[in-house]
C-alpha cells in the first residue's frame, strides 16, 4: 500500500514566523502516525493544513492520490479532535454524534443506526441524552472520538488529545485508542509533544522542530538511532560527548578522541572521516556501571570515574559520574537485589563502560540541544 | 461598636431622590383630580380617555414600527459586526472598526441629532420616519455588537472549526451552531435595542418630520398643551413597558441558556 496522506514540501508563515517550512511527508493507509516536537515546531499546522483550516503558502496535499490543497475543510473526507474537544454545548451528546451524518442528509434510519454503534463503542450508550457540561473530561473526549469515526474519515485527525486530561485518565485513553484503532483500521495523524503518548501508540513518528522534519522512523529507530542531536535529546535521555574522528578501525568502527576521556570505538555507519568533529550520543541505560573493572574487550568503551550523585528510582537508579572532563548519566536496572551486596554511593570509584555498538555519532548537532537533556541537580558541599 | 446611619441615610437619600417622582407619576395616572394637586379617588378615566386620543395612537404605531424594525435591522448589522471584530480582533482595520462601533456611545446625543439633522438635509432626505429609522439604526447597532461581541468573548472558536469539520458549510454552520449558542445575545441585544428605540427623544426630536412623531416627542408636545393627567397615564404604560423588556433581556443575557458548566 502506497502513501494515503501526502504533504509536498508544504510550506505555511503567520507573519514573521515560518511555522512549517518545506516539509515532505507520507503517510501509509491504515498507519498510526505521530508528530512529535516541542510546543511551536508546527506540528499543529501540518495538522491543520491536512483538514483544510491553513492553506499552505507553497506545496500541496494529497489525500489517496487527489490534490486536496484547495479544497475546504467541509469537503474533505478527514475529520479532527480537538484539544478542546469542541464539543457543541447546545446539542445532547446524542445530536453531537449525529451532527456529520445529518449535515451529510443521510436517511433517518441510518443515522440511528450508525450513532448506537458509536455510542456502544464508546460505551455511553446510557449518556445518550445529556449536554456536554454534564459530562467529565474522559467522556468528552470520547464523544468527540465518537463524533468524528462516524463520519468513516479516510484519515482521523488527533490535535493533542489528551493534553487536557489527567495522568491516570491519559493512560487509560491512551489504551483505548489504540483499541480504537485497532478496531477501526482508520489512518491516524497524531499530533502530541508528549514523547510517552507518540512511542506507545505510533507504528511511525516523525520529530519535528521549528518548521521542520528532525527524523521520521518507527518508535525504535527514533530512539536507538537518533539522526541529530535534537531527536537524541527531545526522546529519553542521552549523553553527548563531543569528539573527533581519529582513524577508522577494522571494517565500519571508528575511534574517537574525547577531550579528557580515554578513546572510543563507535560504529560508524555514516562513514566520517577522520579528523571530523562529530557527537556521540549514549542512551545512560546502555552503559553499565560497577566497582570492578570489566574483562578487557576490543569492542567495549571502559572509563574510570567517580560517582556525583545518585538518585534512586525504585525500577531503576540514575548515577551522575564524572569521568575525566565529562559528567556522564547512567541508568541501572536492578535485575537482583542481594541485601548483602554493597550499593554504589555518592563518592565511589567505578568503572563505567558501553558496547561500541551502542554509541550513536549524530551528523548534526546544534548548540543548545543539550539543555533539552535533564541536567544533574546541582550538588551542594566539597568537590 | 455603634454601626454608624451614613450608609442607611445615604440609601434612602438616593432611593427617595430616583424613584418617588416616578412613583408620585404613577400614582397621579390613577387619580380622578384633573391637575394632579390632591388625591380625588382612584380611577382609571386618565386610562380610558387615552384610548381615545388617535393622536397618540398614532404615535405609538410609529413608535413600534420604528422600533420592531430598528430592531431587526441593527441585529443584523451589529452581529455581523461583532463576528467581524472577534474574528480580526488583532488587525488594524478592525481596531478602527471597533473605535467606530464605540463612538455613538459616548458621542453626546444632542450632537448625534444635530449632526445627523445636518446630513439628511444637506443630503435632500425628506424628514419623516424614514429618517427616525436611520438615525435609530446608527446607535442601536452600536449597542448590539458590543452585547454579541461580550457574548463571543467566552466562546471556544474551535467549534465553527468543527462543524466545518464534519462536513457542515459556512450557511449550515451559522443556522445549527453559531445561531443557537450565540441566541441569549442575540435576544440581549435585540431588547436593548428596541428599548432604546422606544424612548429614544432627543435624536428623534431632530431628525422627526412634520406629521411623523414617536411616543416620547408625543408627550413632549402634549405638556407643552398642560395635558398632565394623560401624559402620566401613558408614562406609566410606557414604564411598565420598557421595564418588562429590559428585565427580559437581563435575566437572557445573564442566563446560561445551557444545563450547568461549560
Amino acid at each position: 500500500m502506497g502513501e494515503f496522506l501526502e504533504f509536498r514540501d508544504v510550506a505555511k508563515a503567520f507573519g514573521p514566523i515560518q511555522a512549517v517550512d518545506g516539509v515532505s511527508l507520507e503517510i501509509k493507509k491504515g498507519e498510526f502516525f505521530s508528530l512529535l516536537g516541542p510546543s511551536g515546531c508546527g506540528k499543529t499546522t501540518m495538522l491543520r493544513l491536512a483538514a483544510g483550516f491553513e492553506t499552505p503558502d507553497r506545496g500541496r496535499v494529497f489525500l489517496d492520490g487527489a490534490d486536496i490543497t484547495g479544497l475546504p475543510p467541509n469537503r474533505r473526507r478527514v475529520n479532527t479532535i480537538f484539544q478542546s474537544y469542541a464539543l457543541f454545548p447546545h446539542l445532547s451528546v446524542w445530536d453531537n454524534i449525529a451532527f456529520g451524518l445529518e449535515v451529510a442528509k443521510r436517511p433517518k434510519a441510518e443515522i440511528r443506526r450508525e450513532v448506537e454503534a458509536m455510542l456502544r463503542l464508546i460505551q455511553m450508550e446510557d449518556q445518550a441524552g445529556k449536554k456536554p457540561g454534564q459530562l467529565s473530561g474522559g467522556q468528552k473526549q470520547r464523544v468527540a472520538v465518537a463524533r468524528a469515526l462516524v463520519n468513516k474519515p479516510q484519515v482521523l485527525l488527533l490535535d493533542e488529545p489528551l493534553a487536557a486530561l489527567d495522568l491516570k485518565l491519559r493512560q487509560r485513553m491512551l489504551i483505548e485508542l489504540d483499541m480504537i484503532h485497532d478496531e477501526v483500521g482508520i489512518t491516524f495523524l497524531y499530533v502530541t509533544h508528549d514523547q510517552g503518548e507518540a512511542m506507545s501508540l505510533s507504528d511511525r513518528i516523525a520529530v519535528m522542530d521549528q518548521g521542520r522534519i528532525e527524523q521520521i522512523g518507527t518508535p525504535a529507530e527514533i530512539y536507538e538511532a537518533p539522526r541529530t542531536s535534537f531527536v537524541a535529546a527531545f526522546i529519553g535521555d542521552t549523553n553527548f560527548l563531543e569528539s573527533e574522528v581519529a582513524d577508522g578501525l577494522d571494517g565500519e568502527y571508528c575511534r574517537l578522541r574525547i577531550s579528557g576521556f580515554p578513546d572510543v570505538v563507535a560504529y560508524n555507519d555514516k562513514g566520517i572521516r577522520p579528523g571530523h568533529p562529530v557527537f556521540l550520543s549514549v542512551r545512560p541505560e546502555k552503559i553499565r556501571i560497577s566497582r570492578d573493572r570489566p574483562l578487557p574487550d576490543t569492542r567495549i568503551n571502559v572509563a574510570p570515574a567517580k560517582v556525583e550523585d545518585v538518585i534512586y528510582l525504585g525500577p531503576t537508579t540514575k548515577y551522575w559520574v564524572r569521568a575525566g572532563g565529562q559528567r556522564v548519566l547512567v541508568l541501572r536496572q536492578h535485575f537482583r537485589f542481594f541485601l548483602d551486596e554493597k550499593p554504589i554511593r555518592w563518592k565511589d570509584d567505578v568503572w563505567i563502560w558501553w558496547h561500541g555498538d551502542d554509541g550513536f555519532m549524530l551528523e548534526g548537532f546544534r548548540k543548545g540541544d543539550e539543555k533539552l537533556v535533564a541536567s544533574p541537580p546541582q550538588k551542594v558541599g566539597e568537590e | 461598636m455603634r454601626r454608624s446611619r451614613l450608609p442607611f441615610a445615604v440609601l434612602a437619600f438616593v432611593l427617595v431622590f430616583f424613584y418617588l417622582p416616578i412613583l408620585i407619576l404613577v400614582v397621579n395616572s390613577f387619580n380622578a383630580s384633573r391637575f394632579g394637586s390632591g388625591w380625588q379617588g382612584f380611577s382609571l378615566r386618565w386610562y380610558v380617555r387615552l384610548f381615545q386620543e388617535a393622536e397618540i395612537w398614532q404615535a405609538a404605531r410609529n413608535t413600534l414600527v420604528i422600533a420592531v424594525s430598528v430592531t431587526l435591522v441593527s441585529l443584523v448589522l451589529g452581529t455581523t459586526a461583532a463576528l467581524a471584530l472577534h474574528r480580526f480582533a488583532k488587525t488594524r482595520l478592525q481596531r478602527l472598526h471597533y473605535t467606530f462601533i464605540y463612538t455613538p456611545l459616548v458621542v453626546p446625543e444632542i450632537l448625534m441629532g444635530i449632526s445627523l439633522l445636518m446630513a439628511f438635509v444637506s443630503a435632500g432626505v425628506p424628514l419623516g420616519l424614514t429618517t427616525i429609522f436611520l438615525a435609530h439604526v446608527t446607535f442601536c447597532v452600536s449597542y448590539v455588537a458590543l452585547v454579541v461581541l461580550g457574548r463571543l468573548q467566552d466562546f471556544d472558536d474551535a467549534v465553527v472549526e468543527a462543524a466545518q469539520d464534519l462536513g457542515a458549510d459556512w450557511w449550515t454552520t451559522a443556522r445549527r451552531v453559531l445561531l443557537p449558542m450565540l441566541a441569549p445575545g442575540l435576544a440581549a441585544g435585540a431588547l436593548l435595542a428596541f428599548t432604546l428605540s422606544v424612548d429614544d427623544f432627543v435624536i428623534t426630536f431632530f431628525v422627526a418630520g412634520p406629521g411623523a412623531t414617536t411616543l416620547p416627542i408625543r408627550i413632549y408636545s402634549m405638556i407643552k398643551h398642560g395635558a398632565t393627567p394623560l401624559i402620566n397615564a401613558l408614562s406609566t404604560l410606557l414604564l411598565t413597558l420598557t421595564f418588562l423588556t429590559v428585565g427580559a433581556s437581563q435575566r437572557l443575557s445573564k442566563n446560561k441558556l445551557f444545563g450547568g458548566g461549560s
